[in-house]
């Protein structure tokens, strides 16, 4: 059996609202995520996602279980800490990019994620061509407009930086939080492509929330239905390859 | 003629004001109201010190420490006492203003008869009022190639995506609430330095002397980017120090026309609140082209 990189064990995150009102949203996870998986995420509005990506990213803290990381527990470790192994892409393209700084500061920026910064001078001049080669496999016109500031970019090309930040430093794991979902329906095609290129030809291990079940199907290798903060279903490559888009709202009835 | 190199002087050494507070006010995001706290305060520790005896290069370097400290304590309010920044910068504000009365002893001191950072050979021998230029040159030379290094460095580029999105600089490992703490020392640093400086040119430290300074220092940043438009960064913190001079001439031709010192605070925000609604008059008035861009632009 291959070694898992990311395991949940019985992991369960309460969330706060806005009155100050305690509600249970993961209720006992228990996921085993081997190097190389790209798993699809569905489920309702509500079934706890995102509330999932949160427990694993550390900006939330579970109230019970275990998180472990190549076999460390890291349930206590802080959301910064975390970075150095974990990348993630919002559903947001404003989420996940400085508006007021150019495409290749981003990027700088990103090639530093989870790295301690010292008071050394950036090297951003140096690092364009090979900012320029990377942009360029987003195949959107990205390397033309390293030296833009990021507010003047269409949102299709904010999200192919957010993607690209959150690789360019290979993470052990990648969570994609439905980051094609602001999109419209060509932009959100040629983007989903890109990623699915890139986690097959960098061998990634990633994890995407999608709410279109016809891309849930298409890509990845694994399949997880979320429900009522527990893993519902999770179906693996041969069966996944079988399943139509009519057995995955069945999943969802009862 | 005298008057403009005095305008000039003063413009330079207020300069720092505003170059602290661009630290927080456009890189943070925020308008941190600790400063008209930090400006006497330094103003006091250094009067204070030099009365005593002390070195008027050391009295100034703690004046700059003071500074720091007043920063870490409106940061460590916001950040981890999750105090809202305003009322957070409010708070340390009104606390520095007793801080200042017990420093000071009284509610101003004078420095008659000390000597100051203005006595030495080189600023004594120039003609009058150019002392405060040279001076006023000398530091905001040296704290905007401070900032200016600071900023393009990898450390620096993530303190100003913590202000740019600090949800994405967490989720590139940047510890934001750090950087926040590290932005409202240095700002309050540089502004409890500007006060050292300006007690030491005015030959005494007052406790009110802190009452608008926040409007002076925004006066400077806006001035200088509705006058000089699109720059890089770089370019933004010299435009300051520009815009601080064009904002002391502007008073000075105010008093020429009869106004006085008195009026100063009143004209100040006046000038403060024109600058701010040029977006908004260009809208009314259609009058494109004469007004640059520049104010509203990342709002």
């Amino acid at each position: 059996m291959t070694k898992s990189t990311l395991e949940l064990k019985d992991v369960k995150t309460t969330v706060k609202t806005a009155d100050g009102e305690i509600i249970p949203i993961l209720k006992g996870i228990n996921l085993k995520i081997k190097s190389g998986d790209f798993i699809t995420i569905i489920g309702t509005n509500g079934a706890g996602k995102s509330t999932l990506f949160n427990t694993i990213a550390g900006s939330l803290k579970p109230d019970s279980g275990q998180i472990l990381h190549d076999g460390q527990d890291i349930t206590k470790m802080s959301e910064e800490k975390r970075t150095q192994f974990i990348g993630r892409v919002f559903q947001d393209p404003k989420m996940g990019t400085a508006p007021r700084m150019t495409v290749a500061e981003n990027l700088l920026l990103a090639t530093n994620r989870g790295k301690k910064r010292f008071l050394k001078i950036r090297k951003l001049k140096e690092n364009i061509p090979h900012f320029k080669e990377m942009a360029r496999v987003m195949n959107n016109g990205l390397e033309n407009r390293l030296n833009s500031f990021v507010e003047g970019l269409s949102g299709g090309q904010r999200q192919a930086l957010s993607f690209l930040m959150a690789t360019i430093e290979r993470p052990d794991i990648l969570l994609l939080d439905e980051h094609t979902a602001a999109l419209d329906p060509h932009t959100s095609e040629n983007l989903l492509a890109v990623t699915d290129k890139q986690i097959k030809e960098n061998k990634l291990t990633a994890l995407m929330i999608t709410h279109h079940m016809e891309d849930a199907l298409k890509y990845g290798n694994r399949l997880l239905v979320l429900k009522d903060g527990r893993v519902k279903v999770d179906i693996n490559e041969p069966e996944k390859k079988k399943l139509k888009v009519s057995d995955l709202y069945a999943y969802f009835d009862d | 003629m005298n008057l403009i190199v005095s305008a000039i002087g003063q413009g330079l050494l207020w300069a720092l004001l505003g170059l602290g507070l661009y630290l927080t006010f456009r890189i943070l995001n925020f308008a941190d109201m600790t400063v008209e706290g930090t400006f006497p305060l330094g103003a006091a520790v250094a009067v204070a010190n030099i009365s005593h005896g002390m070195s008027p290069y050391l009295a100034t370097l703690l004046a700059f420490v003071a500074g720091m400290i007043a920063g870490l304590v409106t940061g460590l309010l916001y950040t981890k006492g999750k105090i809202p920044i305003l009322l957070a910068g409010i708070l340390t504000m009104t606390a520095i203003y007793s801080i200042n009365l017990r420093i000071m002893g009284g509610s101003n001191i004078s420095l008659i008869g000390k000597k100051t950072l203005l006595n030495n050979e080189f600023l004594e021998n120039l003609p009058q009022y150019f002392n405060s230029v040279f001076l006023g040159i000398g530091i905001v030379v040296v704290i905007t190639g401070i900032l200016i290094f600071f900023l393009n460095t990898d450390f620096g580029q993530a303190f100003i995506a913590t202000g740019d999105n600090p949800k994405m600089a967490k989720s590139l490992g940047i510890h934001t609430d750090f950087m926040v703490i590290i932005g409202l020392m240095l700002s309050n640093g540089i502004v409890a330095l500007c006060g050292a400086l300006i007690a030491q040119n005015n030959g005494y430290a007052d406790i009110n002397m802190g009452i608008g300074t926040i409007v002076i220092a925004l006066a400077s940043i806006i001035i200088g980017e509705v006058a000089f438009g699109e720059l890089t960064l770089n370019q933004r913190l010299v435009a300051v120090t520009l815009g601080s001079i064009i904002y002391r001439l502007i008073l000075l031709a105010v008093l020429q026309l009869g106004f006085s010192a008195n009026d100063l605070n009143l004209i100040s925000s006046i000038v403060l609140a024109l600058c701010m609604m040029l977006p908004q008059l260009e809208k009314v008035t259609h009058l494109k082209k004469p007004i640059k861009r520049g104010v509203n632009k990342h709002d």
